[in-house]
């Protein structure tokens, strides 16, 4: 199991993913030619680096675009501004072929595992795919393959011919993790693989996440509204509010020290599952809702709902700033 | 025994606060007593099992938190006390459920429209299902004041927007003539909050009411409730799976496995020292934001089938303390302390099976 040090942050780390000012619109059409009136700005503006063999957390509510990050990173999407490098290759100026090639270098595990397998495939011919598609192991050898993967995520090889109907939901997250370690990738997208999942068996999944990347090294982007679990796996956190980032840094600073008041604000609103703790605990409650990122508000996208907004705030976007070294900050005021 | 006493004293400093904080200590007196509730579901696939035998007792002005993963049977349990189950395929088999001297499993539906809204309102889960589509905000409000109170029209919308008001939508005058798709997922669960309040109801259900909210918004009406139950003293069952979130709210806990209850405490016991494994396990399971993280324990295997009758206790094949008697006999629940109860066979604390 790993311990503490070993999955903490460890800053002589080399970069395997480096995303720089990455933007995704999606165009709002209308009138009678569907001519373009607008833009869903679901990623505007946003910059970071992975390290090789480590965690970066994407934290966020509903509509902060973080799940979008995710897809136009592995290129499922388009990116509309920006650049994503994945190990010194850029990603955004690859098409077809070429891109495909580095597809097994990098996969994805969904959030919900009941839309994310094809219901008349067998569990065979699910973690079976990626293998074929890609043309490493044949016959009895990609049999043994998939034997291998099954055991690894903790299903039994007698699971190979049964259909993802049969399985719970937390099995069949595990044949989602099979299926996206079967290339031995080097960087995984986990978009909300617990978010489906029950408190029980979600620690399950967490756990054999954190086994696998001990046993093959692998570097994740986990993407998750649950910032609990996130303190749990992740090395660093990027916390996202509107399309942009409002902070990043190592989880413990990240936690302990939360230098956005947005930041501040959605850690307070985590309950803690400790009745002695809630009851002296102090909360910064939040007016109101997270505004359309159809129409995002001028200056810092977080100014309408802050606390301690000031004129400032709502005529001037806050620059984005590294307070100490690695903990970055887009916010006037923070210090 | 001095962890016991420790969390004695713990429970008790925190009473003491919380009824300082609330004005008046929850008084020990039941306005809803349910006993021997039994629900199954005839299906295709053969009969399910989904509410065994659950009894339990609210207390006037109490907050009753119901904890349990889905499947455990915690919706079908209160969905079945005000017979909101689809029947057939639904039925509820045996049980009763006092509520002012008339058993609401029994009374006819007449009778039974009388409370439901009126004295007993019901928070769902979804805002977006649960809300008419095709009617405005301010009609779906009105609509029980109607029923229920009788109210001429000018009374009840300003009754509505008084309402509206209270669980914090802002100008409310406008948005009584919206419809639920024009407002956010937190918005429509206060017009929910604000249907279900509308009547003064003596007990509120509220199933999973924040699940579908974002953390921000889920703070928001967590302080609504609160605020609510101080200012009317209404009593209020909490369903949900979220340990941090009762452990802010509840004065007492159920926590429900395999369409039973498993153990029954006040909150402070219940994560001080928790007496049924399943529950021990929930609470390790469970990362937490405030503390730097160990290994997360994990629960092995999976919840179990409702298809079969529980001739076992339903937590046996996953129970890390499991023996013969678990597979025999299915454990009732069992008073652990005065206030405590647990079904388990095992004492945990003294590492011994109980007699």
């Amino acid at each position: 199991m790993t311990t503490p040090e070993h999955t903490r942050f460890n800053p002589d780390s080399e970069v395997l993913v480096s995303v720089k000012d990455l933007k995704k619109h999606f165009p709002i059409r209308g009138g009678v030619v569907k001519r373009q009136v607008g833009a869903v700005k679901a990623v505007d503006g946003v910059s970071f680096d992975i390290y090789q063999g480590h965690t970066l957390g994407l934290v966020g509510e509903s509509g902060s675009g973080k799940s979008t990050i995710g897809r136009v990173m592995l290129q499922l999407d388009p990116a509309t501004e920006g650049t994503v490098t994945f190990d010194d290759i850029e990603l955004t100026k690859l098409r077809g072929e070429k891109l495909r090639k580095l597809r097994p270098r990098m996969q994805m595990v969904f959030q919900d595992p009941h839309a994310s397998l094809n219901p008349r495939m067998t569990v065979a011919s699910i973690i079976g795919e990626p293998l074929k598609e890609h043309g490493t192991v044949r016959g009895a050898e990609r049999r043994e393959r998939i034997e291998e993967l099954l055991s690894l995520v903790g299903l039994e090889p007698s699971h190979a011919n049964r259909y993802p109907h049969e399985f719970s939901g937390g099995q069949r997250q595990r044949i989602g993790i099979a299926r996206a370690i079967a290339l031995n990738p080097e960087f995984i997208v986990c978009d909300e693989p617990i978010a489906a999942l029950d408190v029980s068996i979600q620690s399950q999944i967490v756990n054999l996440l954190v086994n696998l990347q001990d046993h093959l090294g692998l570097t994740y982007l986990f993407i998750s509204h649950d910032l609990s679990m996130v303190r749990h796996i992740a090395d660093r956190v990027a916390v996202l509010y509107l399309g942009k980032v409002m902070e990043m840094s190592d989880v413990d600073t990240l936690y302990n020290h939360p230098k956005h008041p947005y930041t501040q604000a959605l850690l307070s609103a985590v309950p803690v599952p400790d009745p002695v703790v809630e009851l002296t605990r102090r909360r910064v409650i939040l007016e109101g809702d997270i505004p359309s990122p159809a129409n995002p508000p001028l200056g810092c996208p977080f100014n309408t709902r802050c606390p301690v907004a000031q004129e400032r705030c709502s005529l001037e976007e806050p620059e984005w700033r590294e307070l100490d070294s690695g903990h970055w900050v887009a916010c006037h005021f923070a210090e | 025994m001095t962890s016991a006493r420790r969390a004695a004293s713990d429970w008790f400093k925190y009473s003491d606060r919380r009824s300082r904080k609330t004005g008046g200590g929850v008084a020990n007196e039941p306005v809803l007593e349910v006993s021997g509730l039994t629900t199954q579901f005839d299906t295709q696939d053969g009969m399910v099992h989904a509410v065994n035998g659950v009894s339990f007792t609210l207390n006037k002005g109490e907050f009753l938190g119901v904890v349990g993963e889905s499947g455990s049977g915690k919706s079908v349990t209160m969905m079945s006390l005000l017979r909101l189950i689809p029947m057939p395929p639904g039925e509820i088999v045996d049980g009763q459920a006092m509520y002012n001297g008339q058993d609401l499993l029994h009374i006819d539906l007449d009778q039974l429209r009388q409370i439901r809204g009126k004295s007993i309102g019901f928070i769902f889960q979804d805002p977006m299902t649960s809300l008419n589509p095709v009617l405005t905000v301010g009609f779906q409000i009105e609509e029980s004041l109607k029923i229920h109170q009788h109210l001429p029209t000018e009374a009840r919308e300003d009754r509505a927007l008084e309402l509206l008001e209270l669980v914090g939508i802002p100008s409310p005058a406008a948005r009584l003539k919206s419809y639920p798709h024009e407002l956010s997922g937190g918005m429509r669960q206060r017009v929910m909050i604000a249907v279900a309040l509308a009547c003064s109801p003596q007990i509120l259900i509220a199933d999973e009411p924040t699940t579908a909210l974002d953390v921000t918004i889920q703070a928001q009406i967590i302080e609504l409730v609160k605020d609510l139950r101080e200012q009317f003293g209404t009593a209020v069952i909490w369903i949900t799976h979220d340990l941090g979130v009762v452990a802010g709210l509840a004065d007492r806990v159920l926590v429900m496995y395999g369409g039973q209850i498993v153990e029954e405490a006040p909150v402070a016991d219940l994560y001080a020292r928790p007496q049924h494994p399943y529950t021990k396990g929930l609470l390790g399971s469970v990362p937490r934001l405030d503390q730097k993280g160990d290994d997360l324990v994990t629960i092995p295997g999976q919840p179990p089938s409702m298809f079969r009758v529980q001739t076992q206790c339903p937590f046996a094949p996953r129970c890390p303390y499991v023996f013969d008697r678990c597979r025999e006999e299915n454990p009732p629940l069992l008073p652990i302390t005065p206030t405590q109860k647990a079904a388990c066979w095992w004492d945990m604390e003294a590492g011994e099976a109980r007699v």
